[in-house]
């Protein structure tokens, strides 16, 4: 039939699209970047110099700023994500279930200069006046926490984007839960488990499309600018403790772009841009290789990595 | 305008063959412009366009989109004109394809806002502990040296905050211009441009951003446009200026700071006005420009640019003051007239002396 065949070509044209634009987006970026790529080589991404004046440009300060404040919001919205997907999944009233995950997905829907908005006037002062003096007095001694706290820095970032990203991890999360069959947790009450180890089994079934859930808020973390650039302090300097100021890929070019005067300058920021999409790529890429090795390939329930 | 149009349409079709005889003069007709670049002076351009086109049908599109942006849109030669809050240096004039020429239209004023609880006298700043904080070199407010500039003033053993703008713009490359104007190690070690290496202190997005962080951080300090600082009702410092006195930021002091310069400006208008001569000059001042191209292709839009510059720095100085900008001073007009009589439209002047 010639009409399936031309649906088959006009849907695999829509297909091709996407990575045609990507590879697009790749080019013009690697194109732009050209001049600063010539200038500075693989130098770029260790050099800590962002000096405009002298036309002296390295990354590593926004490299190490992007990881950390993602680090951060990991290390504090995906166990709290997971936490509460398993508890919207397996032992809230479903009623409830559907209530808080409602406004869970509202959350995500939140712009980010909203977010930008708060962290700056309400989780900054907090954070200078309670949080941040707690942690000099308590666990000061560890290079992590040193400094005057001023209330905005990196962990002020780290804070605002795990708020951020938690929608993402908890409903992804939760959705797979309750994909998964209902039999395993028969089967494992059956056998004599606890209710807890029971929820153990169908996460444990779960695992691999948690860890997609996961992945999804880290690339958005890594890639967020608004909320960021308002509350990291936009600093080049890399500082070993969380209450110090820093910056990101994304926020330094949001913050120099549009005022960025000659070619090299304009080109080390493109050449920003295009080492976060290779960070992009590559974390992406660990990311799924940590799927594979963590289940063994399989892909019993759900699979979404 | 349909009419005007009409009108101008029948105008121009009865001396065309004229002006062609005559090879000059092109009439004026209702012609449109368009520009990009500084986001600083866009309130008072846009009453400007509105109020030039009123008066004479010339219309006038501008797209604020920075003024790095706005240069790179001249390079490219897809506007009739540029606006910076920088002046161009000289290397970047060398990457433009044909001769830039540089047009002061309004002066504006950094001001360094703080946050000192406690403290009801204006806090008095000199050049050397301005440099000395945003160096990292002064770190707490009861420092000597600040404490030797305000006599009777018990100031906070708090530490310093040194607020800096993050993003890219004319209001750093101010102040950042004047401290490199007043200090020599600031001079050597972060320079001046609208984006710096900052040596310590923490950057806001945009003059809110920056005065956000100094409202809500005791012992912080920062620096916005004067505008800003006034309508937001920031306490302000005072700083000495170069004539060995403490002034207040204002229009006055500004428009003061340009006159003081004036000489310099004759010279080259793009040399920074900061630490400017005069006892009223209020050290921390710049001027925004348009950049426009000194051989212009199209004859009629040469002349119709021309003419609007021309009213922008003479009648149009009127408005600059209600909204929160300085006028030029008498000496900086003269020099806009000069260039305005260097420019050219296909080899011939495009106004003609006067």
């Amino acid at each position: 039939m010639w009409a399936d065949e031309a649906y088959r070509r006009l849907l695999g044209a829509l297909a091709l699209l996407v990575p045609v634009v990507a590879a697009l987006v790749l080019y013009e970026t690697a194109r732009g970047a050209g001049p600063s790529l010539r200038v500075f080589g693989w130098g770029f991404l260790v050099s800590t110099d962002w000096d405009p004046v002298a036309e002296r440009f390295g990354a590593l300060p926004y490299l190490y700023g992007t990881l950390v404040s993602s680090a951060i919001a990991m290390a504090l919205a995906v166990p709290f994500g997971i936490g509460s997907a398993v508890f919207l999944a397996e032992l809230a009233p479903p009623r409830l279930g559907a209530v808080v995950s409602f406004v869970i997905d509202l959350l995500a829907s939140i712009p980010s200069i909203v977010y930008g908005i708060w962290g700056l006037f309400v989780l900054a002062p907090w954070l200078r006046s309670a949080a941040e003096p707690w942690l000099t007095a308590h666990v000061g001694f560890l290079p992590l926490f040193q400094g005057f706290p001023f209330g905005i820095g990196m962990l002020n970032a780290g804070i605002v984007l795990a708020i951020m990203v938690v929608p993402t991890v908890v409903s992804i999360s939760r959705e797979i839960l309750l994909a998964t069959p209902r039999s395993l947790r028969e089967a494992a009450l059956a056998l004599g488990s606890t209710r807890a180890e029971a929820i153990a089994v169908a996460v444990d079934a779960a695992r691999p499309g948690i860890l997609g859930a996961a992945i999804l808020a880290l690339g958005r973390a890594l890639g967020e600018t608004m909320a960021v650039t308002m509350v990291i302090g936009n600093t080049n300097r890399i500082s070993a403790s969380l209450l110090a100021p820093g910056a990101t890929m994304a926020s330094v070019i949001a913050n120099e772009f549009a005022e960025a005067t000659g070619k090299l300058y304009l080109s080390a920021l493109v050449e920003i841009a295009l080492v976060l999409f290779a960070l992009t790529v590559v974390v992406n890429a660990l990311a799924r290789l940590l799927v594979v090795a963590t289940t063994g390939g399989r892909r019993d329930v759900a699979g979404a990595a | 305008m349909t009419m005007r149009n009409a009108f101008a349409r029948r105008f121009a079709a009865a001396l065309l063959p004229a002006a062609l005889a005559a090879g000059a003069a092109v009439p004026a007709a209702a012609q449109s412009l368009t520009g990009a670049g500084a986001t600083f002076p866009y309130p008072i351009y846009s009453k400007w366009f509105d109020m030039y086109g009123e008066k004479t049908g010339v219309r006038i599109n501008y797209q604020s989109i920075g003024s790095g942006a706005g240069i790179q849109q001249v390079r490219a030669g897809t506007v009739d004109f540029g606006a910076s809050d920088a002046a161009l240096s000289n290397d970047r004039l060398r990457e433009m394809p044909r001769r830039v020429v540089h047009f002061p239209t309004v002066a504006g004023a950094v001001v360094l806002a703080y946050h000192l609880p406690g403290t009801s006298k204006p806090l008095q700043l000199t050049p050397e502990v301005i440099a000395a904080i945003y160096l990292g070199k002064i770190t707490t407010w009861n420092d000597r040296r600040v404490a030797a500039a305000n006599p009777g003033v018990e100031l906070p053993a708090a530490p310093i905050l040194a607020v800096h703008r993050a993003d890219g713009s004319g209001t750093t490359n101010i102040f950042t211009s004047y401290l490199s104007a007043i200090s020599a190690e600031w001079k050597d070690l972060v320079g001046a441009n609208t984006s710096v290496s900052w040596p310590s202190g923490v950057g806001g997005k945009g003059n809110e951003g920056v005065a956000g962080l100094v409202r809500q951080t005791p012992g912080a300090i920062g620096y916005v446009e004067l505008a800003y600082a006034k309508q937001n009702r920031l306490p302000v410092a005072l700083v000495r200026n170069r004539a060995g006195r403490f002034v207040a930021p204002s229009l006055a002091s500004t428009t003061a700071a340009a006159a003081g310069s004036a000489a310099a400006l004759a010279k080259d208008v793009r040399t920074p006005i900061v630490n400017a001569a005069g006892p009223d000059a209020w050290p921390i001042a710049g001027l925004t420009f348009l950049l426009v191209y000194q051989d212009q292709k199209d004859p009629a839009k040469a002349k119709a640019l021309a003419d609007f510059i021309a009213w922008a720095i003479h009648e149009g100085q009127s408005v600059a003051e209600a909204l929160d900008y300085a006028r030029l001073p008498e000496a900086v007009v003269k020099v806009n007239e000069a260039s305005l009589r260097t420019l050219t439209a296909a080899g011939r002047p495009v106004i003609a002396g006067r």
